[in-house]
């Protein structure tokens, strides 16, 4: 399988503070990555590296082989969907899309303007004028229609309703299963994006702390839930991942049961539940599960 | 989706489950995975892992560049291995609870019986 992007040993330091923290991994071809973390955990920053917009304070970054930085011949095959991207003051949404072919040597302007016509996209108003979730949208139809061979979404959503999130992943999909390319989706919305994602990686702290297949972090963890006494004398010696309790209740995270553990569990009258992948992420990072809640 | 089990053993599934109930007769061409992963909004390497978990227990096959078949047979094979998970899983365990509870195999018959109606 062929890698996309190498990265070893990577450090950013903003003075005293490590962004990304010697981190190592590589993203393989054709893949969707689910790039997770808390806020400030450094999922930015990384993919400002990635993309040639920052420089490494140390380590080596190699994408498409070689040094994104300067580099016309590997950044031309990106397409980068920023948070907050900037417009010129006039720039309308038309502006945009008329300037994309000229960054993207794939763009589709025939898909571009399906996708304009279903987010209901005012390509008159100017940027300045639009909504959160309507700029938003320009950024998923450009990430999309350029068809980049690795396209990098940062929390493309903010302001997008529940529909036309959908629609991005539905179009994500479709159009990934039509034309497989490396996409890589960093977000707080774990539960929406769990199933489209086939690699996951968690930064925390500048950290990378899970790099794993989708398929096989889903259901790596059980919760057991009982009364306090039960669940502790089955939890026994078990690494616990997280516990809570409530009056004589508690509830344990631990990791995936098998068949013979999990028929003691229901003997010993305890009940179990799945963790999701964003529990078992926040469960992992220590997070307040408010944080990955808000859009 | 169930979150408990991996998505791909799930696929699986729903596809023998339409193949018993007789929405994909024998021999009749299976959606795409693709097809199968914009439906269920799964990652298609997912979809694609499901379909070869068939594939591999020769309940589908493959037609070169034409697209995935339901095997000649394929319902039967699988009637029969939900059975002897029937036996195992309900069947086994019926068993062992009635005779825990004293209850003779005339009187559990006759209990069926009863919920039939």
């Amino acid at each position: 399988m062929t890698n996309v992007i190498e990265v070893s040993d990577l450090t950013k330091n903003f003075g005293s503070l490590a962004a990304v923290n010697s981190a190592t991994f590589t993203v393989s071809e054709n893949k969707i990555y689910g790039l997770l973390g808390r806020n400030g955990a450094g999922k930015t920053t990384l993919m400002q590296l990635l993309t040639g917009q920052d420089f490494a304070s140390s380590g080596t970054i190699r994408v498409f082989g070689e040094s994104p930085v300067e580099n016309a011949h590997v950044l031309e095959r990106i397409s980068f969907i920023k948070e907050s991207q900037r417009y010129p003051d006039d720039f309308r949404a038309k502006h945009v899309f008329r300037t994309a072919p000229w960054f993207f040597a794939n763009w589709d302007a025939d898909f571009a303007s399906q996708l304009i016509e279903e987010f209901r996209l005012p390509l008159d108003r100017r940027i300045k004028k639009m909504s959160r979730g309507q700029v938003s949208a320009i950024g998923v139809v450009v990430g999309l229609a350029s068809r980049a061979p690795l396209t990098f979404f940062d929390e493309p959503y903010l302001g997008l309703d529940a529909v036309a999130r959908q629609l991005f992943y539905d179009r994500l999909l479709e159009d990934y299963a039509q034309r497989p390319r490396t996409v890589i989706l960093s977000t707080h919305l774990i539960d929406e994006v769990a199933n489209l994602l086939e690699h996951v990686l968690v930064i925390d702290q500048g950290r990378i702390i899970i790099d794993e297949d989708a398929e096989s972090l889903r259901g790596s963890a059980t919760a057991v839930v009982g009364t306090a006494s039960a669940v502790d004398a089955f939890v026994g010696t078990r690494e616990v991942l997280h516990r809570d309790a409530i009056g004589g209740l508690a509830s344990v995270t631990i990791a995936r049961l098998d068949r013979a553990e999990r028929e003691a569990a229901a003997t010993a009258g305890l009940e179990l539940s799945a963790v999701s992948l964003q529990q078992l992420i926040i469960r992992r990072t220590n997070t307040s599960e408010k944080e990955f809640q808000s859009a | 989706m169930d979150e408990s089990r991996p998505i791909f053993v799930q696929i699986a599934e729903q596809i023998e489950n339409d193949i018993i109930s007789g929405l994909m007769a024998d021999e009749t061409q299976v959606p795409s995975t693709n097809e199968f992963a914009a439906f269920y909004r799964i990652n298609p390497a997912t979809a694609l892992k499901g379909v070869n978990l068939l594939v591999d227990q020769g309940i589908l096959y493959k037609k070169r560049g034409i697209g995935m078949f339901v095997t000649d047979g394929a319902r039967a094979q699988l009637v029969a291995k939900r059975t002897d998970q029937f036996s195992a899983e309900f069947v086994r365990p019926l068993i062992a609870e009635a005779a825990k509870l004293g209850i003779t195999s005339a009187q559990l018959t006759e209990m069926i019986r009863k919920e039939e109606k």
